[in-house]
């Protein structure tokens, strides 16, 4: 291989590193740019009073309260499904399934975490439709069926986190305990779980992550333009990143599409930041990273 | 002998397994049973392989398929070249001190909602394709696989690098002492051996391309031909389902979003399975 071709090669990693930088930083600093003189208290509590709103005794009408209070509830309530239910199939799967049954079982858990969300918000509509009929007239597209569905989307990533971090324990942590005469149950509680809490905790990071960014999955199953606080489980809500996609489209003074430059930055931070300690913890996570769609 | 606490635990761990796993099925089987009265009456395959003309009460799909193709293609095409070079130049070819921030920044980059991804694109990249096009609104089928492109290179890139770092340190050292340069350590050892996950990676990423909803319903244009041109507006088979939502229930345009799930389930599905064996071969675990 001769000089110039080598220098071509080294040229074009450069201008490659560079060009992605480039657009990162333009994304990035454009919104920040746009955005960051709207960026004060009236962003999010509009005309209302910042404590009256946050005790819930005024509604508030042109600020993003309701959409970060919605998205909150939605994340908490996702994740509340979420993850007993992950946990426990991850220590399924790593501590006590043959490997048969963990083969299948990989195979439907890699199949679920590269389902679009919006089929998986399909789902939730369909569920909705479905429970609309043959259950109860009251039930339509809601927050707890916006938090099912999401629970659907984040599950995968929880229990792989989960397995993961089980299997990669060394042997000899494994059988101290069970040498010293603790059962199988009282090792995994009390030896390999603790062992195994930093790999388990990114994944809980990354779901909830996963939830707060999600748009195909809410816009499907619930979420509206204005609702206020949400009230219940059964009752529709605002979201973040509805919100930016909502003004984005039908935007009708630029007061209005300020603040979805807000919301974009507001949300952008919530997820680098969480993003960002999901990976300070665990530093392999490329593999759960992108199965994001 | 198991304790009783012992076996009720594991039986709660196992219950939960089930219930998970049945999930997977649970979504395609209420695919299947929306689109099933459009299975019965044999109009599946007419939906799958005709246009969207709502006069003539015909609701085809391809145009949606054909665009969900065409721009997940374009989007892998332009991000593979540059995401390559920037896992070379994570790797080998820039100052180290330079590389840990980068490989940060990259990660962090993994966490940008695609949302932004789209709000971004309507304002920025949308006038530039305009300027450039010189027709249309700028909403094309290019202007969303640009922005794809870049929400598929970070992970395609962290994916690539955790490939090269798997090429064993000895290869390099030999290569080294043989006197490689870092190109050629990089064309003659990094890249042969890291084949395999280049390939996983690039077919992840479409994968990743295919499904993602935001961009394209956002700055694709959503129109129901079949592109003719890059600077053509187009719908994907993700917006399309994010866009018919309100109609009728009994409608045969309801219908057929549960055929554009379907379609979409069984892609993804078959990425994953196509990828497995990639990886693992004859192994069935991880």
């Amino acid at each position: 291989m001769n000089k110039t071709t080598e220098n071509i090669i080294a040229g074009f990693s450069w201008l490659s590193t560079i060009l992605l930088l480039g657009a990162i930083i333009s994304i990035t600093g454009y919104l920040c740019i746009k955005g960051y003189s709207v960026l004060d208290f009236r962003l999010i509590f509009g005309d209302t009073k910042v404590f009256d709103a946050l005790l819930l005794r005024k509604q508030v009408f042109n600020g993003l309260f309701p959409a970060i209070a919605g998205t909150l509830v939605l994340v908490i309530t996702s994740v509340v499904w979420a993850i007993p239910v992950g946990i426990a199939t991850g220590i399924y799967l790593a501590e006590y399934a043959n490997t048969a049954v963990k083969g299948i079982f990989n195979l439907l858990f890699d199949i679920l975490a590269g389902i679009p969300s919006i089929v998986i918000g399909l789902f939730g509509f369909a569920l909705a439709v479905f429970l609309h009929k043959h259950v109860s007239q009251a039930i339509k597209p809601c927050l707890l069926i916006s938090s099912i569905a999401l629970a659907f989307l984040v599950l995968p990533y929880i229990i792989r986190t989960t397995q993961v971090a089980l299997e990669g324990l060394p042997e000899d942590i494994r059988l101290s305990a069970l040498a010293l005469g603790a059962t199988k149950l009282q090792n995994i509680a009390f030896v390999l779980l603790p062992k195994s809490l930093s790999g388990i905790m990114s994944g809980v990071i990354l779901a909830i992550g996963r939830c707060a960014e999600d748009t195909a999955v809410i816009m499907l199953t619930g979420v509206v333009a204005t609702a206020g606080i949400p009230r219940s489980l059964l009752s529709a809500y605002e979201a973040l990143p509805f919100h930016i996609y909502f003004v984005s489209s039908q935007y009708t003074t630029p007061e209005e599409l300020q603040t979805g430059y807000g919301a974009s930055i507001i949300l952008l931070a919530i997820c680098v930041v969480l993003f960002s300690i999901a990976f300070f913890i665990k530093r392999r996570l490329t593999y759960m990273a992108f199965y994001r769609t | 002998m198991k304790l009783p606490k012992e076996a009720i635990v594991e039986r709660a761990f196992q219950l939960s397994t089930i219930v998970s796993g049945s999930i997977t099925f649970l979504i395609f089987s209420f695919m299947f049973y929306m689109a099933l009265p459009l299975i019965r009456e044999g109009k599946i395959f007419q939906i799958l392989t005709s246009t969207w003309s709502p006069l003539d009460d015909v609701y085809g799909i391809l145009p949606m398929i054909i665009t969900t193709f065409a721009i997940s293609f374009l989007s892998v095409l332009i991000a593979f070249p540059i995401s390559i070079g920037c896992s070379s130049f994570i790797n080998e070819i820039g100052p180290k001190q330079l590389n840990r921030y980068l490989k940060k920044i990259v990660q962090v980059m993994t966490g940008i909602p695609t949302v932004i991804y789209g709000f971004v694109g309507i304002f920025l990249l949308v006038p530039i394709v305009r300027e450039f096009s010189g027709k249309g609104s700028g909403m094309s089928v290019i202007t969303a696989a640009l922005m794809l492109s870049v929400l598929i290179s970070p992970t395609m890139i962290l994916f690539f690098n955790d490939s090269f770092e798997r090429v064993p340190a000895s290869y390099l050292n030999a290569a080294e002492g043989l006197g490689a340069s870092r190109v050629q350590k990089l064309i003659y050892v990094i890249f042969p051996n890291a084949k395999k996950g280049i390939i996983i990676g690039l077919i992840l990423a479409f994968g990743r391309a295919l499904g993602d909803t935001l961009i394209a319903l956002m700055i694709a244009g959503n129109s129901t031909q079949i592109p003719g041109s890059l600077f053509d507006s187009a719908r994907t088979l993700t917006a399309h389902i994010a866009l018919v939502i309100a109609a009728d229930y009994e409608s045969l345009e309801f219908k057929s979003i549960f055929a554009s799930g379907m379609v979409l389930y069984l892609f993804t599905a078959g990425i994953v399975i196509v990828v497995r064996h990639f990886a693992f071969g004859e192994k069935n675990t991880r």
